[in-house]
């Protein structure tokens, strides 16, 4: 692939009939992103609250764990406290910067599983077909029988509440959606043409799916999973706010909204500040999906 | 028309069947001994094995789930270990409780949506379409817990319109048709709407800028027809889309519920479900995730059912 | 297998001249259609039904019929991209995966097929040096060698290599794509390369300069072709022998020129006489073909053609023509009633002096 980047700079405007740049696909579709304002937008507050929560440790002002019973819920702006504190007294904005790790690990670590467990059973099956694909499909039917909420909170409920055990839930919630769509965009590049002209090169399945399957299912479902990083995040911190997830006294965004809801009443600004992370970052995935899906829409 | 119904009730069945399953292997998802579900950890000796027994935990896996199905479908879903009541019972007042909120909020978000997506299909590349691109990217990338807190903090706090807290004055959770129960309905309704409505709105919004594209529509035009001729063609077509996502979304509805439940306290099923989980109250889990799915079972069925009987192209044929 | 692959022909010629480099023998494939979930009994569309056709070394056998007669499922049957029910091949005198006849990997080495639409046979992730030498690759061949050939190929299909190896598929032509799906067959040297409507897709005059290229490879590499299309032109352009299918068999088989001269079934004459000729002496007053083909899962009786024949006669219904030598024309064979003079038919002989 980057031999096609060497040949296209030098003879450009020599001859009459120049030769096109020819790029790949996923460079066509980086470059598209990268003019796209609502891409750059979303794209640079992720940026901005993933830089705050892995360099949390060094760059938030107190430690989040230490609380204090004469500091509890100073209101935003108050001195040494820049976005206030909660109920024991902890630095909110520390809180806040720290949560952001776990928050947006519990989003992000479900989707990723899923697509990788996902993908895999779904080009599985749609490029075996026949029965095996028809009893892998039945079988995850069932999971849509269940409102993905309820499922996760039903999975994670019965493992007992705990980081692994709902991201555990997430990923099994998220992995039935990703194979079906690996699985129908399987089934319809298997039928192409250049699938049965690799067949007739003698090439095994393995190098079939890896060369010629791989590549061009990837983008459909790359488009899906990015499309499921907000609903994560959403569900993510709904399981932390339900107290299935992550356990006090560890920061993250959706726990936090669950110990500050007592405090509607003396401080409302604080309470509402973890969900608002949570809204920013879901709505910046959201508008980064659809900038993808509209970038990787390029009819090719 | 009749044998489409039929096939999809048979098909309805295994899925139903597994539902049963999953609930049933929840039991067993949770750590340790299956009998910590029914029996208090302090119990005696004999008392264990006499509800052993009683339960046939002591016979081989697929016979207790014959059993317990054979009892489920008689209406018995076990005792709750934190009430001492039947599970069947709790749930039901808890669903009906659930199903009035999950409504509510389905009729709002809905209506809302499919107004909000038709004025913007409509007004393709207006402000109105802009307002309601907006409102739908928010919709659905919105927390709903934090919205009910929101909302909590704007018209509970500041402005003391809706009460906070519960399903009626006292902490009542009999539910009444009455002006203090429907306030308190207001903000939790609210909150759920906005989970339908999002998609609602962009998926009315696409098909009728979509629909105003095609040719049939400018032919209509042309022939003459006046804008509200036109606009029941759309809504024609539009309408068994428009109920499929509607429907999966009031699925949704159910499962999202748990959350919002929790933040208004409203004593519906997924005020039941963090009582069952957190006291660890199995029989009562496992009831209530049944007893959701079937409705969502039977409510994807309806929609399966309904939807060729309004599509103009399948009603025919 | 590098030093088979880089030899000219991978497996040599054993038979000679004389001997056929294809023999297929009643090739049968049924397609099971669901019935309702009432039905009780499964039907089958007989998609090919028991085709039987040799290929000489060296020449062009060109395959024609309606759309949905069975042409491409014949291909993908000899391809081996479905699996037949029935029917053996010979090829150059070795049964193919049969007792100690030659294995299916060097069958298809031996046997490349070039598809209709040249979009959808280029993988559209792969610069079009890389599918030329993904093959070569998959047989062992090293990366850098398999570049280097692949770059002599486009060379050899007109496709300057510096201009065009590192572009993708959506950055070429119709025509420029077929090239590369020619080039890709030839990199295993093939001896027998099925055109499955391969410039059906293409501008006339594009179509023409495939035609002419395919035709250069053709006498360059000893190459025999298997050439299906709907476009009778261009077949008895590029053909030397050619095979009429009807539903799923062979109604009439023989040279070109004969067929084109002097069609001996009923329905090759019905087709040729909806094709406009260029020569306003030559245009006959024939019916064209009336209706449609009848449904395949239930085809008439006897012969398949008579409920859209001029000449069904009872005997029609009643008796399934067999495909059989002209008389004095051996290599002319077609399955009708009115050459067979013991058919029974009142105008059998008669039709075919006139």
């Amino acid at each position: 692939m980057s031999a096609s980047l060497e040949l296209s700079l030098p003879a450009a405007s020599v001859a009459a009939p120049a030769p096109q740049p020819s790029r790949s696909y996923w460079l066509v579709v980086w470059r598209q992103l990268r003019r796209d304002p609502m891409a750059l937008a979303a794209g640079g507050v992720l940026l901005l609250i993933v830089g705050a929560a892995v360099f949390a440790p060094w760059l938030a002002p107190a430690d989040p764990y230490k609380a204090s019973m004469i500091k509890r819920l100073l209101p935003i702006g108050s001195p040494g406290f820049l976005l206030g504190t909660d109920e024991l007294g902890r630095d909110m904005l520390s809180r806040l910067m720290h949560g952001g790790r776990l928050s947006l690990l519990m989003g992000v670590v479900p989707v990723l599983a899923a697509f990788g467990i996902g993908t895999t059973i779904g080009l599985l099956a749609g490029y075996i077909g026949g029965k095996v694909n028809m009893v892998i499909m039945r079988v995850l039917d069932v999971f849509y029988a269940f409102p993905s909420v309820l499922l996760a909170v039903a999975i994670s409920g019965a493992l007992g509440p705990g980081m692994s055990n709902s991201l555990l839930a997430l990923t099994l919630v998220f992995v039935p959606q990703v194979v079906r769509v690996a699985e129908s965009v399987t089934t319809q590049v298997r039928q192409l043409d250049y699938i049965e002209a690799a067949r007739m090169s003698g090439a095994s399945a393995f190098s079939i799916i890896r060369v010629h399957v791989l590549g061009n299912v990837l983008g459909p479902v790359f488009v899906y999973a990015t499309g499921l990083l907000s609903v994560s995040m959403i569900l993510a911190s709904g399981l932390s706010f339900l107290g299935l997830g992550v356990k006090p006294p560890e920061p993250e965004w959706g726990l936090m909204l669950n110990t500050l809801r007592s405090a509607i009443y003396v401080n409302p600004w604080i309470a509402a500040l973890p969900g608002a992370l949570i809204f920013v970052t879901s709505i910046a995935f959201n508008l980064l999906a659809d900038s993808v899906r509209s970038a990787m829409d390029i009819r090719r | 028309m009749f044998a489409y119904i039929i096939k999809r009730l048979i098909y309805a069945i295994p899925i139903a069947l597994s539902v049963t399953v999953v609930s049933f292997v929840l039991v067993y998802l949770a750590p340790g001994d299956p009998l910590n579900a029914i029996a208090p950890a302090d119990a005696p000796e004999e008392v264990i094995v006499a509800l052993k027994s009683a339960y046939g935990l002591d016979k081989p896996v697929p016979v207790q789930y014959g059993l317990w199905l054979l009892r489920a479908v008689q209406g018995d879903l076990g005792t709750s270990i934190a009430s001492g009541r039947a599970v069947t019972a709790e749930v039901l007042s808890a669903v009906s409780n659930t199903l009035l909120l999950a409504g509510m909020a389905a009729l709002g978000g809905v209506l809302i949506g499919c107004i909000l997506g038709a004025l913007a299909g409509y007004r393709h590349g207006t402000w109105i379409d802009r307002v309601a691109t907006v409102i739908s990217v928010i919709g659905v990338s919105i927390p709903h817990y934090w919205l009910g807190l929101v909302l909590t903090i704007v018209f509970s706090i500041w402005l003391p319109w809706f009460p906070a807290m519960g399903a009626g004055p006292g902490g009542s959770s009999e539910w009444l048709w009455d002006v203090e129960h429907l306030r308190h309905l207001v903000l939790p309704a609210l909150t759920l709407s906005v989970i339908p409505m999002g998609i609602i709105t962009r998926t009315v919004r696409a098909l009728v800028a979509d629909m105003l594209e095609q040719e049939f529509v400018t032919a209509l035009r042309a022939r003459g027809l006046s804008g509200v001729a036109v606009f029941r063609h759309i809504a024609k077509n539009t309408a068994p889309t428009v109920l499929a996502v509607a429907g999966l979304q009031i699925g949704y509805l159910m499962g999202g519920s748990i959350l919002v439940e929790t933040v208004f306290a409203w004593p519906g099923t997924g005020f039941l479900l963090n009582t069952a989980i957190f006291q660890r109250d199995i029989p009562l889990l496992q009831g209530t995730i049944l007893v959701l799915c079937m409705f969502f079972v039977v409510l994807n069925l309806l929609v399966d059912i309904l939807q060729p009987l309004i599509d103009p192209r399948m009603g025919r044929g | 297998m590098k030093q088979t692959l880089t030899s000219p022909s991978p497996v040599q010629d054993r038979g000679g001249p004389a001997q056929p480099l294809l023999v297929v023998r009643d090739l049968k494939k049924h397609f099971a259609v669901r019935g309702g979930p009432l039905e009780r009994s499964k039907k089958f569309v007989h998609a090919v039904d028991g085709v039987s056709f040799s290929v000489p070394k060296g020449k062009t056998l060109g395959i024609v019929g309606e759309s949905g007669c069975g042409k491409s499922t014949t291909a993908r049957l000899i391809a081996r991209l479905m699996a037949a029910d029935s029917g053996s091949m010979v090829f150059d005198g070795e049964g193919v995966e049969e007792f100690g006849g030659i294995r299916l990997k060097e069958f298809r080495r031996n046997l490349q097929m070039v598809f209709q639409d040249s979009f959808a046979s280029l993988n559209p992730r792969l610069t079009i040096a890389e599918t030329i030498a993904y093959g070569p690759r998959v047989h062992g061949m090293p990366a850098a060698e398999a570049m280097r050939q692949a770059q002599a190929l486009l060379a050899r299909v007109g496709l300057e290599p510096a201009q065009f190896a590192s572009r993708y598929p959506h950055e070429l032509s119709g025509g420029q794509r077929q090239r590369v799906n020619i080039a890709r067959a030839l990199a295993f040297d093939p001896r027998l390369v099925i055109l499955d409507e391969a410039v059906a897709a293409l501008d006339k005059s594009v179509q023409a300069q495939v035609l002419n290229l395919l035709q250069e490879l053709k006498a360059e590499r000893q190459l025999t072709y298997l050439f299906i299309s709907h476009d009778l032109h261009v077949v008895h352009y590029i053909s030397d022998y050619v095979m009429v299918m009807y539903l799923g068999q062979v109604v009439e088989t023989g040279p070109v020129e004969r067929i084109y001269g002097q069609a001996a079934h009923p329905y090759t004459r019905a087709l040729l006489s909806a094709v406009p000729s260029m020569d306003p002496d030559n245009r006959t007053q024939a019916s064209p073909l009336a209706g449609d083909p009848p449904n395949p899962i239930n085809p008439p009786s006897g012969c398949r053609f008579r409920d859209r024949c001029p000449h069904a006669h009872p005997v029609c219904a009643a008796k399934t023509p067999a495909l059989i030598g002209l008389p004095g024309e051996p290599a002319h064979q077609a399955a009708c009633h009115l050459n067979d003079p013991a058919s029974g038919h009142p105008a059998a002989l008669m039709e075919i002096q006139p």
